[in-house]
């Protein structure tokens, strides 16, 4: 059964098996272990990163091909539901209407994008979703009447999932049964349901016709594969999971705006967690966004205290301050690409395997 | 000049194993280019002949063996270093810059300084349409032109080996006659190792020869021998009879 | 053998040329590679529609200015970047960090100069802008040796460590700059006798967009003249078409990949110094925004050549230029529809580059 769910792909290290069960069991306790509205905050966007990151190993681990525009299609998730439910309503069939939208419109840029830039070279793809996200991000800030440009748009979701909705009478393990507790375990069972599709996308013939196109492409082209279709493909799922992402994130926060959804800083983010975790196995994911986006929330403190405690140094405290918080993050960025490019998931299998 | 083969060769494989990634290519290639004259590296489709020469000119790093150049050792050697030790190459897809013209690939060869024009004269005797086509992009000559080409550009300044990888490949046979002078031309000035599938087009020029297959030397011994023995040639060769008018 | 019996039918035409050369042979037609100027029309159509439908001869050529010395500005820093992939077959992302240093450089050298700067006196403003150049140019030039050496040298060859290693180096070196320089806007002045405008009738030609037109000529023009006419020149478009013939030929191709490399960032240091004075303003994060450009210009040009980078800069920046002002908000969008169109009709780009 557990197999069958996992595609028969399972953790291929004990430490692994026994690190993704916390972060599982973690996830599905949240609001019973860690009470308060940060931590289920934290527990929320890390199944929201997860399917993010999961979507973009797809291309960067398993077709081997970079895109910068992983956000763009978080983004048009989050927009294309929110701006249906600040529009239309707040109501379930427009709530499933805007996904809808979103997922048709940003299979069909996907599609779009590699159909111009993965029939010459796979290089031009990073280029072009690079020079398109940045079109996305200005055109979503420029279009104000409709996206509230900066600002962005806070709407209501439907009753159920509402803060203020009370679903039980007595409180359950002494936490409050709330709109908010049904929406965290519906971006939770939707994370990992969609996890557990791109498992078994992965795992199928589909996806080992892309890690042999990423080994060799002109092998595969030999073999008789079509490696633009493919490709092209790849990037159409990995687009329409990520829209799934950004309309979970969207359900969660009630709120869709540039910063959170489409912002560089994002995609710098989920790039980070790829790497970390391990590029080519979706577990990475699992790991990568956890583990970071845990991280994030403590380092970005211990940076606050050391750029006050090395006051009086030269540029120092400039270097440790809080805003420079991504000048840590590149630097980390480079130094795994180099000295860790198999990430933490690649590291455990390998010492398994030994 | 057929059968003699001097004591210490000018270019020297041996034990030479290559890796293309994963395959392993060369195994344990062996043989020698005695100074003068033309040695052919004959050999069926897919035997390794285009991976020694790439293995000579340091365009593969060997992986195990060695290659000797005038008693050097070459083959850790950089590719320009090895070309600067005076080898030059004319690879099979002849690569001449089709961006540039004649001249400008012949500027490029001769690397030392301006073009020799006596030299160049001796090249256009062989060669005329280089003269001909001196001003013209190379990507809009002939196959044969290229060719010509190729190799002028390997013989514009002296060396002392030229690689040649299957410059019959593709081409007429009235080219191919064209070709037989240019190289008897040739020979007489410098040593030359010759890769051909022409079997013809081999007997009448090489004066030692060695056939590979399988990543492997097979056979090792002079051209006149080989060409008298056709139950060799076929053995090593493939070749059916009809090949040899 | 089997390959000569297939080939008597074909190049027949090769017999004469190795007749000798007495012999009368065919007509003297000498091949030459047709041109091809189809490409060119293009910035022709896009102004003209664009002239039929703004409506005004004096805002066009105005917009057509404008985006004359944009295209210019972007040419310089594709230029390089154009070589590097064409030679190396490297990718940088991190192209932009040199933009931006160039600028923050030039920003330093000319502060303690406002007093050329701000002189009644062209040649003044000039010489104080030829020092922050050239400045900004050294600099960039040098970072760019280090840069090639730890950044981009451990990854040749592998496209998808390339993308993120530059990638990250280019956001380091960004932060680094909020970092030395604060994080809040920086403005750098004009000099004052490149202010304003030179007026004919009712069109105004903004004097700094005929510097920047100028310049980017200079560069397109010295680059053209090196290309074609030096030894260095020929191994470089040698290089972009067969790396491993002239590798072949004795040359060092190492070297000259670390040239180009250099000469790449020091342009797109002085791209950036243009750059920010056309602006006026500018962060950190000035090479991030331009880079979209860039990537989009050297796409449309076909990587690796020079020529084409020049029309794929003009191009882009025509249509930024018209779409800014006859629909403000979807400028960018526009860049990216005539990249779009562009690969449709030559999935190469305009001109690409013949490899091997
Ligand atoms: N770049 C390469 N990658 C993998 N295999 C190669 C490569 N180049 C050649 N080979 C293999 O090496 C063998 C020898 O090739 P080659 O040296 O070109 O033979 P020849 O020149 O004798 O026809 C062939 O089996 C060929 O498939
Ligand atoms: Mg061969």
């Amino acid at each position: 059964m557990i197999g069958k769910l996992l595609s028969y792909d399972p953790p291929k290290s004990r430490v692994l098996g026994v690190v993704l069960a916390i972060i599982v069991l973690g996830l599905a306790l949240a609001p019973f272990l860690f009470p308060g509205a940060a931590a289920i905050n934290t527990a929320a966007k890390i199944c929201i990163f997860i399917v993010l990151v999961a979507s973009y190993d797809i291309l960067i681990g398993y077709t081997g091909i970079v895109s910068f525009a992983q956000t763009m299609f978080f983004g048009i998730g989050g927009y294309g539901v929110g701006l249906s439910l600040y529009f239309l309503g707040p109501t379930w069939p427009v709530l499933a209407l805007g996904i809808v939208i979103a997922l048709i419109l940003g299979v069909a840029l996907a599609f779009v994008i590699g159909l111009v830039s993965l029939r010459v070279k796979a290089i031009f793809f990073a280029m072009i979703t690079l020079a398109v996200a940045s079109a996305f991000l200005i055109l979503a800030t420029q279009l104000s009447e409709l996206t509230g440009g900066e600002d962005g748009r806070t709407f209501r979701v439907p009753e159920l999932l509402r803060p203020g909705t009370k679903l039980l009478e007595a409180p359950l393990f002494g936490l409050e049964i709330t709109g908010r507790i049904a929406a965290y375990y519906l971006v939770f069972l939707a994370a990992l349901a969609l996890f557990l599709v791109a498992l078994r996308l992965v795992n199928s013939c589909f996806g080992r016709v892309l890690q042999a196109i990423r080994e060799n492409e002109s092998r595969a082209e030999a073999l008789g594969y079509r490696v633009v279709y493919y490709r092209t493909l790849a990037s159409c799922l990995s687009a329409a999971l990520a829209v799934c992402a950004g309309v979970l994130s969207a359900i969660w926060l009630r709120y869709t705006g540039p910063e959170t959804t489409l912002s560089f800083a994002i995609m710098l983010d989920v790039l980070l967690m790829v790497v970390i975790g391990g590029m080519g196995t979706l577990y990475g994911a699992v790991i990568g966004a956890s583990l970071f986006i845990l991280a994030q929330n403590y380092l970005q403190k211990l940076m606050g205290v050391a750029s006050a405690a090395t006051e009086g140094f030269p540029l120092l405290p400039r270097l440790l301050h809080p805003d420079r918080w991504l000048l840590l993050l590149g630097v980390l960025f480079v130094l795994s690409v180099y000295f860790f490019p198999t990430g933490i998931v690649g590291r455990l299998t390998q010492r398994a395997r030994k | 000049m057929a059968d003699r083969i001097p004591a210490e060769p000018l270019l020297r494989l041996e034990g030479v194993h290559t890796h293309i990634g994963q395959y392993h290519i060369l195994q344990g290639v062996e043989f020698d280019v005695p100074e003068g004259g033309i040695t052919m590296l004959l050999g069926r489709n897919g035997a390794g002949k285009t991976t020694a020469l790439r293995t000579i000119m340091g365009l593969w790093q060997p992986s195990r063996g060695s290659v000797t150049f005038e008693g050097r050792a070459i083959g850790g050697l950089t590719t320009p270093e090895i070309a600067l030790s005076g080898i030059a190459y004319v690879p099979e897809t002849m690569a001449v810059f089709s961006d540039l013209t004649v001249e400008e690939n012949m500027i490029l060869a001769a690397r030392s300084g301006p073009l020799d024009r006596k030299r160049l004269d001796w090249i256009f005797s062989f060669f005329p349409a280089m003269q001909k086509f001196w001003h013209s992009p190379a990507g809009v000559l002939s196959g044969g032109q290229k060719q010509m080409l190729a190799i002028s550009r390997a013989i514009i300044e002296p060396r002392r080996l030229i690689l040649i990888d299957e410059p019959t490949k593709g081409l007429a046979p009235a080219i191919i006659e064209g070709m037989i002078g240019a190289f008897e031309a040739l020979k007489r000035e410098t040593t030359i190792l010759l890769v051909e599938q022409n079997f013809r087009f081999a007997a009448s020029l090489g004066d030692t020869v060695a056939v590979m297959d399988d990543g492997r030397i097979v056979h090792r011994g002079t051209m006149t021998a080989l060409s008298a023995d056709e139950a060799l040639q076929t053995r090593l060769l493939g070749l059916s009879l009809d090949a040899h008018q | 053998m089997k390959k000569m019996r297939q080939n008597k039918k074909t190049e027949g035409d090769d017999m004469a040329d190795i007749s000798a050369p007495a012999a009368p042979s065919a007509p003297d037609a000498i091949p030459k590679k047709s041109l091809d100027l189809l490409p060119l029309a293009l910035p022709l159509v896009i102004g003209l529609a664009a002239w039929l439908l703004i409506g005004s001869t004096t805002t066009w050529l105005t917009l057509t200015l404008a985006a004359l010395a944009m295209g210019m500005m972007v040419f310089v820093i594709a230029s390089g970047l154009t070589l590097v992939f064409g030679l190396m077959d490297v990718i940088n992302f991190g192209h932009g960090a040199f933009i931006a240093i160039g600028a923050y450089l030039a920003m330093t050298v000319l502060a303690p100069l406002s007093g050329w700067v701000q002189a009644d006196n062209l040649a003044l403003n000039l010489a104080a802008l030829l020092i922050a150049a050239v400045v900004a140019m050294i600099g960039t030039g040098a970072l760019g040796l280090v840069f090639e050496r730890i950044i981009i040298r451990p990854v040749y060859g592998q496209h998808l460590k390339q993308i993120l290693i530059t990638m990250g180096g280019l956001i380091v070196a960004e932060q680094l700059l909020h970092a030395i320089f604060g994080g809040d806007q920086k403005s750098m002045a004009l000099p004052a006798g490149l202010r304003g405008a030179i007026i004919i009738g009712d069109l105004a030609l903004e004097k700094y967009r005929l510097l920047a037109v100028a310049v980017g000529l200079a560069v397109f023009a010295a680059m053209q003249l090196t290309l074609n006419r030096s030894r260095i020149g020929l191994l470089i478009r040698a290089g972009v078409e067969n790396s491993e013939m002239v590798e072949a030929l004795g040359y060092r191709i190492r070297r000259l990949f670390v040239g180009v490399f250099v000469a790449g960032s020091a342009l797109a240091g002085l791209g950036g110094v243009l750059w920010a004075l056309y602006r006026e303003t500018f962060t950190a994060s000035i090479g991030g925004d331009v880079m979209v450009l860039v990537f989009i210009v050297i796409i449309i040009g076909g990587l690796g050549s020079v020529g084409g980078c020049f029309l794929g800069a003009i191009l882009v920046a025509m249509m930024a230029n018209y779409t800014a002002f006859l629909v403000p908000k979807v400028a960018l969008a526009s860049s990216i529809l005539l990249m779009v169109a562009i690969l449709m009709w030559r999935p190469q780009g305009l001109y690409p580059v013949a490899k091997r």
